[in-house]
Parts: structure tokens; C-alpha cells; sequence
């Protein structure tokens, strides 16, 4: 059990997806406009992730190493597709909203990369353990990544249709955090942030 | 760092050896002073709009240094006056009508995300003064484009707008943009806009108001050693040259807008352009293509800020492609 929990926070802090790999950023930078379009591409991504790593872990005895790749694809592409259908037809409005960004899932590099790098080699549980923390680390920076452009950019922020905060009237926000280079900056500054964080707490180990 | 290391008894150290004893200061200055006729002049023709915004932009850059130096613990270094050079020309490539709160922003990006998160002076990427204006730009287009301008009037007799302060209106790029789009259906004159482009033009940035100041600031620095010719010569021949070859007038499009003030002061800042002499020429021509194109063809009316950043970027390129040939040593045969 302490080993699960270990590889799990190491999906969120010194192993972070985004922040520390740097793997599967265009769909980040692309989609963290909204905290609402955020939270539901969390969801699925944290749901294929946790799928493929559980199967591919269970069959990694039988993937024969030559044509693994082409096995990892076709797994995740299943669950990608679970999540295609599921969201057209449960809530058309997060589905115009991310748009293509779903079916590209099967491209994204966490989800890949975490196949061959951890579920290829470990056992099922150590696996469901890597997919959520990693799963919970890309949640913690792309939610946080749109709080920030939207609630900065626009001015408020919106879920379900309801305001949850917003900032007095007359505020007049920067448009570029909405924008490409914005999302640069803003995920320069949490990338800079978490490395701060880890550092600390890697300092306060030693000591 | 370096505290740690034993002081050396040999020094070794990269080329060049020999010292001139000017300082970063010194050529801080020279540049203010070549930017200050040109800075004076508009802010006597457009008044307090102007003032403001030049405090605003110099007074936001100078206090985001002095801060950042403070929060990050670092040695003082105001006193290089690069913030200031960064606010002053950030000010003259902003419209007068700017809002001081924008003005204000612009000043903290130019020095905080354009300078200090690189690490200070000599690390940034791309010039200062530029990103804070690129910044504001993509952020408040809107507002931007709607700003009151104050000398439309006085050069195009629009029926109807006698007798005001100020009204919101276009550039004189612009305009001659809307012509060419329209086939040169507004038969708008370029040549009949050389005197005021040169001596006093109200539109656009406050740069932009007297290009023949510009031109002087920039001939002292060339002549000063201070900036290399090739920059500006690039820059300002290819504008002219593809200019003319888009079919327009090649004079009109050199003066108007951005070109001088980013040919002679922007492009050439020391730390973002290429440091070798061919480096330098093609940089310049980079710029000056880009920005005609941007301006011929893109969605802008002009374009410069961005031409000069995206040169900035490619600038460590330039520098790879043109490495001199060491002294002595003969050119490898290629077999």
C-alpha cells in the first residue's frame, strides 16, 4: 500500500504530466479557456488513463514487445471512443465545447507514454495508482491554468451556465491569456511554481 | 556562485580582451538623448496625452526594476538606465490616447516578462519594450483601435469635423491600406503626405510624429559607433524596395508607421539582434520583409512590433548561419 501511494503522488508533484515531463500540451494549452471545458477533459482523460494502464498492465505478460505500440493504440483508442460517444450523448454542450480535442486523446503522449513507461512494466494496481495520480496532476495544472485565463481573461468565471465568481464591473481583461501566447505565459508561471514546490519540499527531506 | 570558486591567478576568458571604458550607462544615454529631440517634439505638438503617457510608461518600467530587484534580492540596477530607455521607447510606440492604466501595464510587462524573468539586461530573447507593446496590443485591441486621434482633421477636410478637439479616426496607413484594398479607389496621395509624415504627423504612436527626428536621433547613433548601420539599412531598403515592388510608394511606406523607429532603435537593441556583421544585414532585411508583408498583406495596418519580434527570435539562428571566418584560417574544401 505505501508503494501505491507513492507512485501516486508522484503522478502529481515531482513526476507531474505537464509540469515536470512536459508531455500532452497542446490539448492543455488549447483547452484550459474554460475551467468547465478543463474539468470534463480531466474526466476523460483521467478515465482512459486509468482504463488502458489496467488493461495493458493485466495483458503486459502477453504483449509481445515487437508490436506493443500498436497494441497500446488500439486500447486506448477503444476507451478514447467510449468517451467519443458517451459525451455526444450525454452533454452535447462540453462536447461542442472540447470538440476535437477528445478523439485526440488517443494521440496524447501521457497517455502513451505512461503505457510504455510504467503500466507495460508493473503490476494492475501499481498501474490504476500511476494512472490517477497522473491523472490528478494534469487535473490540478490545466484547472488551474484556465481559472487563471478565465477568470483573468473574461473576467469571470462560469460553470453550468451559473457564474461562480466575477470580477466588478468595468473590469476589462487582457484578451491575449485567451489567446496562445497567454497560455504560454501562464503555464511558464506554473511550471515555475510546482519546481519551486518541489524543490521546498525535496529541501525539507534532507534536512 | 562564483563566491565559492578560489579567486584565480590566471584569468581566462573569452574574446574580446580589449576594454573600451564605455559603459552600459554611457550608451544608455546616448540613446536617450538621440531619442529625446523626437520624444520632445511630440509631446510640445500633442500635449498633455502625451506627457502622461510617457510618465506612465517610463514610471511603471522604472518602479517593476527597482521591485523585481527588491523581491528577488538582486543588486540594484537602475542605474544602467536601460528601464528607462525600454519605457521611453515603449511610450513613443504607443498612441498618445492611450489609457494611463494600459500605458502603466505595458511598462510592467516590457521590464517584468520582456527583461527580468530572463534574468536582467543582456538575457532577454526579445526587445523589452516590444513585448510590453505586443502585449497590450493582443489584449486590448479593441480599445486600442477606438482611441480619439488628434490631428485627423487638420490633414483631410472630412465635412463635418470642424471645430472638434478630437475624433476617432485612421492612420494615414491605414487609409492608404483601405485604398489599396479598394485599387487606389479613394485616390489617396502618399506624396502629399511626405511633408507631414516628416515634420508633424497627430495619428498613430508617438513616434510616428516627426519621422525626421527620428532619422536625426538615428544618424547621430550610427555615427556615434553606438548602433551599426547595417540594421537600419537592411530594414529600411527592404520596406522600400518590396514596397515598391508591391506597387506602391516606396518613400510613403518608409515613413509612415513604425519602420524608422523600429529600424533605428528597436531592431538594433543590442541584446536581442544578431552580433555578426552579415548576422546584422540579413536580420535587417528580415525585418523589413516581414513588416512589408505583414503590412501589404496581412490583417494589421502595420505590423512592425511583430516583424522586429519574430526577427529577435531567429536572431541566435542568424548568429549560427554567419559565424566569421576565424583569422588565418582558410575555408575547408568541400568535397
Amino acid at each position: 500500500m505505501k508503494e501505491f501511494w507513492s507512485v501516486f503522488k508522484h503522478g502529481i508533484s515531482i513526476e507531474n504530466p505537464l509540469t515536470v515531463l512536459m508531455i500532452g500540451l497542446c490539448a492543455t494549452l488549447a483547452v484550459s479557456t474554460q475551467v468547465e471545458g478543463s474539468l470534463a477533459m480531466s474526466v476523460a482523460v483521467i478515465f482512459v488513463l486509468v482504463m488502458s494502464n489496467v488493461l495493458i498492465s493485466a495483458f503486459r505478460k502477453f504483449i509481445p514487445v515487437e508490436v506493443r505500440i500498436p497494441i497500446f493504440i488500439v486500447i486506448i483508442a477503444s476507451f478514447v471512443t467510449i468517451v467519443d460517444l458517451f459525451l455526444k450523448a450525454f452533454s452535447p454542450d462540453i462536447y461542442a465545447v472540447l470538440g476535437i480535442w477528445i478523439p485526440l486523446i488517443v494521440v496524447n503522449c501521457i497517455i502513451l507514454g505512461r503505457a510504455e513507461a510504467f503500466a507495460y512494466h508493473n503490476t494492475v494496481l501499481l498501474s490504476i495508482a500511476d494512472g490517477l495520480g497522473m491523472g490528478l496532476g494534469y487535473t490540478l495544472v490545466i484547472v488551474g491554468m484556465a481559472f487563471i485565463r478565465e477568470f483573468f481573461g473574461t473576467g469571470q468565471v462560469k460553470v453550468m451556465g451559473a457564474t461562480v465568481l466575477s470580477m466588478p464591473s468595468g473590469y476589462q481583461g487582457p484578451n491575449i491569456l485567451l489567446l496562445f501566447p497567454g497560455a504560454f505565459i501562464v503555464f511558464g508561471f506554473i511550471i515555475a511554481l510546482m519546481r519551486w514546490l518541489n524543490d521546498r519540499s525535496a529541501a525539507r527531506k534532507e534536512a | 556562485m562564483s563566491e565559492d570558486i578560489e579567486k584565480p591567478r590566471l584569468i581566462v576568458a573569452s574574446s574580446p580582451h580589449i576594454v573600451a571604458p564605455t559603459t552600459c550607462r554611457e550608451i544608455m544615454l546616448w540613446v536617450v538623448g538621440a531619442l529625446a529631440p523626437a520624444a520632445i517634439w511630440s509631446m510640445v505638438a500633442m500635449g498633455v496625452p502625451a506627457i502622461v503617457t510617457y510618465a506612465a510608461c517610463i514610471g511603471s518600467a522604472v518602479i517593476t526594476e527597482a521591485a523585481w530587484n527588491a523581491i528577488a534580492k538582486k543588486p540594484q540596477s537602475l542605474s544602467d538606465c536601460s528601464a528607462v530607455v525600454t519605457g521611453l521607447l515603449l511610450a513613443m510606440c504607443m498612441p498618445p490616447m492611450t489609457p494611463w492604466w494600459m500605458s502603466a501595464i505595458a511598462g510592467f510587462i516590457a521590464i517584468a516578462l520582456g527583461k527580468m524573468i530572463f534574468g536582467g539586461l543582456g538575457w532577454n530573447l526579445f526587445n523589452p519594450a516590444l513585448v510590453g507593446r505586443a502585449f497590450v496590443v493582443m489584449s486590448w485591441a479593441g480599445v486600442l483601435s477606438k482611441l480619439p486621434n488628434k490631428g485627423w482633421f487638420a490633414t483631410l477636410d472630412v465635412a463635418g469635423t470642424k471645430g472638434l478637439d478630437a475624433i476617432s479616426g485612421a492612420t494615414r496607413l491605414a487609409i492608404a491600406s483601405a485604398d489599396r484594398a479598394a485599387a487606389g479607389g479613394y485616390g489617396y496621395d502618399l506624396v502629399a503626405q511626405y511633408r507631414p509624415l516628416l515634420f508633424k504627423n497627430l495619428e498613430g504612436s508617438l513616434g510616428e510624429v516627426s519621422a525626421a527626428l527620428v532619422i536625426l536621433g538615428g544618424i547621430v547613433l550610427i555615427v556615434k559607433g553606438i548602433i551599426d548601420w547595417r540594421i537600419p539599412a537592411g530594414y529600411i531598403g527592404a520596406m522600400g524596395l518590396l514596397s515598391w515592388a508591391f506597387g506602391s510608394d516606396p518613400v510613403f511606406h518608409v515613413l509612415a508607421g513604425g519602420v524608422l523607429l523600429g529600424a533605428f532603435f528597436m531592431a538594433t537593441d543590442y541584446v536581442s539582434s544578431p552580433m555578426t556583421k552579415n548576422g546584422r544585414l540579413v536580420y535587417g532585411i528580415g525585418c523589413g520583409v516581414f513588416n512589408a508583408v505583414g503590412r501589404f498583406f496581412g490583417p494589421m495596418p502595420e505590423t512592425t512590433t511583430f516583424a522586429i519580434l519574430f526577427m529577435n527570435g531567429l536572431a541566435p539562428l542568424i548568429d549560427k548561419a554567419f559565424v566569421p571566418r576565424t583569422f588565418g584560417w582558410v575555408k575547408r574544401d568541400e568535397e
